[in-house]
C-alpha cells in the first residue's frame, strides 16, 4: 500500500508547458488529535516531496500537519528532453516511496 | 439566570425542530426528481470525482485489483480464480446489491457477499467492516458497475425487508426525535446549518469523504447520520442497516452507479 498514482502526458511537443499530477496513498495524522482515553495521537505526515527530471531537481515541496490525507499535488514544468521524471515523497516513521515515470519530447 | 442570547438560541432551535417535525411519515422523492448528491457538489468536487488520476480513491480501486488476483485462504485461492476477470464478471453487480441470500434468509450487501465468499470458498477470515483491504475490494467491484442504473432485484423474498428498512428510514430515531425521511424526503436542497441537505442517494458507495479523508462504506454513512441524530448507531452488518441500504437502494432504483464517489 502507498503506491503514489502519477499522471503526465505520454508525447508532449519540445519547449512546451506540462502538467504533472501525483497522489499518495498517506493517513497524514496531524499530530494534533487525541484518542478516546486521551492519548495523544502521534504525528505521522509526510514531510517533504521533490521530482526531478532527467536528473535535475524541478519541483520541491515542504508538507505540513495541515494538508489533507492522500496529498495529491500538481505542477507544471517546461518539456526538453525525453527522459524520465523521479518523484519521492519522505516523511516521519521512515517513510518513504518513490515512483518514476517517462516522458516522450518531440 | 441564562443569558437572553442563549434563551433566543434555544427558542429558535426549537422552532426549526418542530417545524420540521411537521411529518413524521415522509412522502417518497417523484422518480423524475431524484438526483445524486453529484449534482449538488463544488466544481471541485466534481472534477475530482471525475478524473481517476485526482480521485483519492483510485488508492483503493488499485489495492481492490491487486486484491482480485491475490491467494488468499487455507484452500490458496483467489477472487480472479473463480470470477476470472472482473471487469467482465463484476460489472453490475454492486447495481443489485443488497440481495437476497437463501443461507442466511435475509438480504446481504456487498461486504457480507465477499465476506461470504472469503470463509466458504476461500475458507479465509472475513475482512472487519473499514478495514482497508474490504473498502479495497468493494470499491473493485463497484467501480465495475459505474455508468450501470441501480436495478435491485426482482425477488419477492425481499419486499418485507424493503419495508423494514422503510420503517427504519420513516422512525423517528435519538434525542433530537427525527427520522431519515424528514431530512432526505422532506426538506432535501434546503440547509442545515451550512451544509445542503442531499437526498441521501446511495449511488457511490464506498465513497470518499472529504471530512474522513477516507474511503468509507455506506453503513459509515448512515452511522454517521444515527450519531447525528444522538441516536444509537446499529452495528456493522446489523440487519438494520442492511434493511436500510436495501431500502436506499430501491428508492434509488434508475439511478447511475458513480462508485468510487467523492462527496464533502
Amino acid at each position: 500500500m502507498g503506491r503514489p498514482l502519477i499522471n503526465v502526458p505520454a508525447k508532449v511537443k519540445r519547449g512546451q508547458v506540462f502538467e504533472i499530477k501525483t497522489l499518495i496513498s498517506h493517513i497524514m495524522e496531524t499530530g494534533f488529535r487525541y484518542t478516546t482515553t486521551g492519548a495523544q495521537m502521534p504525528r505521522d505526515i509526510v514531510t517533504a516531496f521533490s521530482c526531478s527530471y532527467n536528473g535535475e531537481e524541478i519541483f520541491r515541496a515542504d508538507l505540513y500537519p495541515a494538508i489533507s490525507a492522500n496529498p495529491f499535488l500538481t505542477f507544471f514544468t517546461v518539456a526538453t528532453e525525453s527522459g524520465t521524471l523521479d518523484f519521492k515523497w519522505v516523511g516521519d516513521n521512515g517513510f518513504s516511496e518513490t515512483a518514476t515515470a517517462k516522458i516522450v519530447v518531440e | 439566570m441564562v443569558p437572553l442570547r442563549e434563551v433566543v438560541c434555544r427558542a429558535a432551535a426549537l422552532a426549526i425542530v418542530l417545524a420540521m417535525a411537521g411529518s413524521a411519515y415522509g412522502t417518497d422523492i417523484p422518480l423524475d426528481q431524484r438526483r445524486s448528491g453529484y449534482a449538488d457538489l463544488s466544481r471541485d468536487s466534481k472534477a475530482m470525482q471525475d478524473d481517476d488520476t485526482i480521485n483519492p480513491a483510485t488508492l483503493w480501486v488499485l489495492d481492490g485489483e491487486a486484491l482480485w488476483s491475490q491467494k488468499t485462504g487455507a484452500v490458496n485461492r483467489a477472487c480472479a480464480d473463480c470470477h476470472q476477470d472482473a471487469t467482465v464478471s463484476m460489472k453490475g453487480v454492486a447495481a443489485r446489491y443488497p440481495a437476497f441470500s437463501p443461507a442466511r434468509n435475509a438480504p446481504i450487501n456487498l461486504e457480507q457477499r465477499i465476506n461470504l465468499c472469503r470463509t466458504e470458498h476461500q475458507q479465509a477470515p472475513p475482512l472487519a467492516y473499514e478495514s482497508r483491504d474490504l473498502l479495497a475490494l468493494t470499491a473493485y467491484i463497484g467501480r465495475q458497475s459505474r455508468g450501470i442504473a441501480i436495478a435491485p432485484p426482482d425477488d419477492k423474498r425481499l419486499t418485507p425487508f424493503i419495508e423494514e428498512g422503510r420503517k427504519l428510514f420513516t422512525r423517528r430515531i435519538g434525542q433530537i426525535d427525527m427520522s431519515c425521511a424528514q431530512c432526505h424526503d422532506d426538506n432535501w436542497g434546503k440547509k442545515l446549518a451550512g451544509s445542503l441537505i442531499p437526498q441521501a442517494q446511495p449511488t457511490g458507495y464506498p465513497i470518499y469523504r472529504l471530512e474522513w479523508q477516507s474511503l468509507g462504506s455506506l453503513q459509515r454513512r448512515l452511522r454517521n447520520c444515527m450519531t447525528g441524530l444522538r441516536a444509537e448507531a446499529y452495528d456493522y452488518g446489523a440487519p438494520e442497516n442492511v434493511n436500510l441500504e436495501l431500502f436506499l437502494m430501491w428508492r434509488a432504483r434508475g439511478l447511475q452507479i458513480e462508485t468510487p464517489a467523492v462527496r464533502p
